[in-house]
């Protein structure tokens, strides 16, 4: 079954085309990867997806409803979690406290939930201390675990890896292909090897428009890929 | 103890000091306690919206006003008694702040601050216009006969003692229990980082109306009571001063504390007191305060005292 | 025509109404240009801007009673005086407070609250309550025909259908003023520093732009332009310490339905504002205007924020 799709979505800002015409499908179940040069519209179309952006033209689709029109916390509330690509946490809450509002939200439990959320990206030492006061890593963390607690049928993880360590990264790896089973995501990611080890589709997107789409090594051999991604011919 | 716990056995203390202050204190200051604790409460409705949920409000007086003449005006003119009189006053904070919670809301930061302003001062003109029945500026007393409730005659010093004591009590419980909600804790959360609130699915619009209600809702039954207590009703109340205020006292008390109100209340009230047995131009004072806390203590008495001595400081 | 001369009719009401409402659309043009360019440049919303304004007809009296001798010399003397010793006074409360709160808009609204308070009271504790005229250096009145129709048209004169040089003068000087300010600001080097400084101010500070001194010359701009409205008008009114409050008002109402920052919609809108105050309290009483224009600004900023003859940005 087709979670999410869009149909020729499209947002200009002023003369530029950040996203144009984009036909997206993304099945229940699977991890996808949306890869791109900077400034290709990926923040942007995952922005049109989850309403944090109007869109110009198009529409979108959510587990077979048109959301097209509805505002972004109702997006959410239907399944969908997004994770910033810049840092957004609640800086001056605790990071138990910053999670414990994801699951909130959804009706859940937070003297359960919260631990074994904090738990699954190795921070629940860290409950009681300001989220602010993490490293930048350890911030990128609590997203992620804020994204999960929010126990979404869509995760949306935009640069996610962005600013973490090697051994981080690897336990990053390890959650994706563990989440797989049961979360849909939509990972947009610049480091390869987390792409390649952990997406079952590859989107490339490139000013704006997909320019291919295909399992991890098709993508790799791809030379229109390569060119854009590159530079190279 | 837990933090919960202290922070409880705290303000309960402050309730019980205040109720037992009352057999002690001399009758000027016993008058004084009287009219700081309705003032706090109106303290703590505004600390609902400025200190929890972020929004900086300067038309607050408009739901002080709407509480004071909803009140004052059903009394004088429709010969109510004062339960169902104090009734309408809340009920009229609550309309109108719900009203205009709906339009203000469409802005945020400054154009909010403008917004609220506009509507307060248009507020202001509009009981002057109305003089024939609010006798503007000049303001109506409401009579003793008229302010006995359910056979308590407040008018005397202890009644009204007693009354202000109440309902400080219940708005810095009823505080105390919604910070601790779940409902508080989204407001905290849209003041920390709304666009992140919306991204969890919280509906930010509603819970800042909420936010706004609510604390109209208090400030209205503070300014209801306020009338009634002091027997008093006029457009003072409704002017400028009193959206300022209610800012002044949060700001020096601690924005976002639940102590702050009260506080920032009491020393500014001593303040304005001495200043003006010195000075007709006693409200220099309150420049000076404000641009000193802005400028050097912007955390206020209560943000001080929770970032160096009890940190657990709801 | 019948001989009653003693009421006006519609037609000269009108010329007259018009006439009074030039020279309160003048005045105001430059005081709200003054809070305009404060909010353009700085985008920040000095709430003490009428304060500003009441200090320069104050120290215009000063000034004037000092220097003594014809009323000529002694308003000379204030028309030079007394709106560079205010931006003066204004830039130094930029350097020293607004530059410590870096420029946030809510603090800086607090801030100027404060500022506001403490200049007006401390003009009560110094200059007093009273209100005290400035003389006009000259004052001629100057008796104005209208045309009827009697079998063909005739000139006539309606009696109490006049003005004076002064005002006339007052409305010639605005005039002067504003073309000098539009001209420093698109013609002059350093129009094109503050404009660039507006724009992006990071971006001017990496071109080595002194944006602090930018900022004070700003705001003591603005604060003078103030200033030297009240000097022009203290002939026809009074000096008095609480004189800022409408000023402040009517400066917000322009500046925003002018579009916030925008030159030419402020001189619009104030035009547009001070002549139909005169032409709308021929048919609403002046409070039942204000609560109009009141309210009418708080929904052009909840539902077109841009101002009414600004565009939508893109």
């Amino acid at each position: 079954m087709t979670l999410l799709s869009t149909r020729r979505l499209s947002k200009d800002f002023g003369g530029l085309h950040a996203v144009r015409g984009v036909d997206f499908d993304l099945p229940e179940g699977q991890i996808r990867a949306l890869i791109g040069p900077n400034g290709a519209g990926k923040t942007t179309f995952v922005g049109l997806v989850c309403g944090r952006i109007a869109p110009t033209s198009g529409s979108v689709r959510f587990a077979g409803d048109d959301i097209s029109r509805l505002p972004a916390h109702r997006r959410i509330r239907l399944g969908i979690a997004y994770t910033f690509q810049i840092t957004s946490v609640f800086a001056r809450l605790t990071c138990g406290e910053n999670v414990a509002l994801a699951v909130r939200r959804r009706g859940g439990d937070p003297d359960r939930e919260v631990p074994a959320a904090l738990d699954r990206v190795a921070l629940a030492a860290h409950r009681h201390r300001l989220a602010g006061d993490l490293s930048y890593g350890h911030q990128r963390l609590l997203e992620i675990a804020m994204g999960l607690a929010q126990s979404p049928r869509l995760l949306i993880l935009d640069e996610p890896t962005q600013g973490l360590s090697d051994s981080e990264i690897e336990a990053f790896k390890s959650l994706i292909r563990e989440l797989g089973g049961q979360t849909t995501i939509l990972l947009i990611e610049h480091n390869m090897s987390v792409v390649m080890e952990t997406a079952d589709i590859v989107t490339v997107l490139n000013f704006g428009e997909v320019l291919a789409e295909g399992p991890p090594e098709a993508i790799r051999a791809d030379r229109a890929v390569q060119a854009a991604y590159l530079g190279t011919g | 103890m837990s933090d919960a716990g202290k922070s409880l056995a705290l303000h309960l203390g402050l309730l019980a000091l205040l109720f037992a202050l009352q057999f002690v204190l001399p009758a000027y200051h016993h008058g004084n306690l009287s009219r700081i604790m309705v003032l706090a409460t109106y303290a703590i409705g505004y600390n609902l919206l400025f200190g929890y949920t972020g929004l900086l409000s300067l038309g607050h007086a408009m739901f002080f006003a709407a509480g004071m003449y909803g009140m004052g005006l059903t009394i004088r003119h429709l010969g109510l008694s004062p339960g169902p009189a104090l009734l309408i006053g809340v009920l009229s904070g609550l309309a109108l702040s719900a009203a205009v919670g709906a339009l203000a809301l469409r802005t945020a930061g400054v154009a909010f601050m403008i917004v609220t302003l506009m509507f307060a001062q248009a507020g202001y003109l509009i009981i002057l216009y109305f003089g024939d029945w609010t006798r503007g500026d000049e303001g109506f007393v409401i009579q003793q006969a008229q302010r006995v409730l359910w056979g308590i005659d407040l008018s005397q010093p202890t009644a009204r003692y007693f009354a202000a004591w109440t309902l400080f009590a219940t708005c810095l419980i009823l505080s105390l229990r919604l910070i601790r909600h779940p409902f508080g804790k989204t407001l905290i959360a849209i003041r920390e980082n709304e666009d992140r609130a919306r991204m969890l699915g919280y509906d930010t619009f509603r819970h800042k109306l909420g936010a706004v209600v609510l604390s109209g809702t208090i400030s209205a039954a503070a300014g209801a009571a306020y009338g009634l207590l002091f027997g008093y009703a006029g457009a003072s109340f409704a002017t400028v001063q009193y959206s300022i205020l209610p800012l002044l006292w949060v700001l020096l008390g601690g924005a976002g504390t639940l102590i702050g109100p009260f506080l920032g209340t009491l020393f500014t009230f001593y303040l304005i007191d001495i200043a003006s047995g010195l000075t007709t131009a006693y409200m220099l004072v309150v420049g000076v305060v404000l641009v000193l806390i802005t400028l050097f203590a912007r955390q206020g008495i209560g943000g001080e005292i929770r970032a160096r001595v009890w940190a657990w400081l709801p | 025509m019948e001989g009653n001369v003693e009421a006006m009719e519609f037609g000269p009401y009108l010329m007259l109404a018009s006439l009074e409402g030039a020279v309160t659309a003048a005045v105001l043009a430059l005081t709200a240009v003054g809070l305009s360019l404060v909010f353009g440049v700085m985008r920040v919303v000095n709430v003490a801007h009428g304060e500003f304004f009441m200090l320069g007809a104050v120290l215009a009296w000063a000034v004037a009673s000092a220097v003594g001798g014809p009323p000529a010399l002694g308003f000379l003397a204030a028309l030079l005086v007394a709106p560079i010793a205010v931006g003066l006074i204004a830039a130094a409360a930029d350097m020293t407070i607004l530059k410590r709160v870096e420029y946030d808009p809510e603090r800086t609204i607090v801030v100027t609250i404060g500022l506001l308070y403490i200049i007006q009271q401390a003009t009560l504790m110094t200059y007093g309550p009273e209100a005290r005229p400035v003389e006009p250096p000259f004052n001629a009145r100057l008796a104005l025909p209208w045309i009827t129709w009697d079998g063909g048209p005739r000139l006539y004169w309606p009696w109490g259908l006049s003005t004076t040089t002064y005002k006339l003068a007052v409305i010639g000087a605005a005039v002067a003023v504003l073309l000098g300010v539009w001209l420093l600001m698109t013609r002059t080097k350093i129009g094109l520093i503050m404009r660039a400084t507006q724009l992006d101010r990071e971006m001017a500070q990496a071109f080595g732009i002194p944006v602090e001194r930018i900022y004070a010359l700003v705001f003591g701009l603005g604060a003078g332009l103030a200033a030297l409205g009240a000097v022009l008008i203290v002939p026809i009114q009074q000096a008095h310490y609480l004189m800022g409050g409408d000023p402040l008002l009517l400066s917000f109402i322009v500046v925003i339905i002018g579009g916030l920052g925008s030159l030419p919609g402020t001189v619009v809108a104030a035009i547009l504002i001070g002549m139909s105050d005169g032409i709308i309290s021929v048919f609403f009483t002046p409070t039942l205007a204000k609560i109009l224009a009141t309210l009418l600004v708080a929904l052009v900023l909840v539902f077109r924020p841009q101002g009414l003859f600004g565009a939508r940005p893109a």
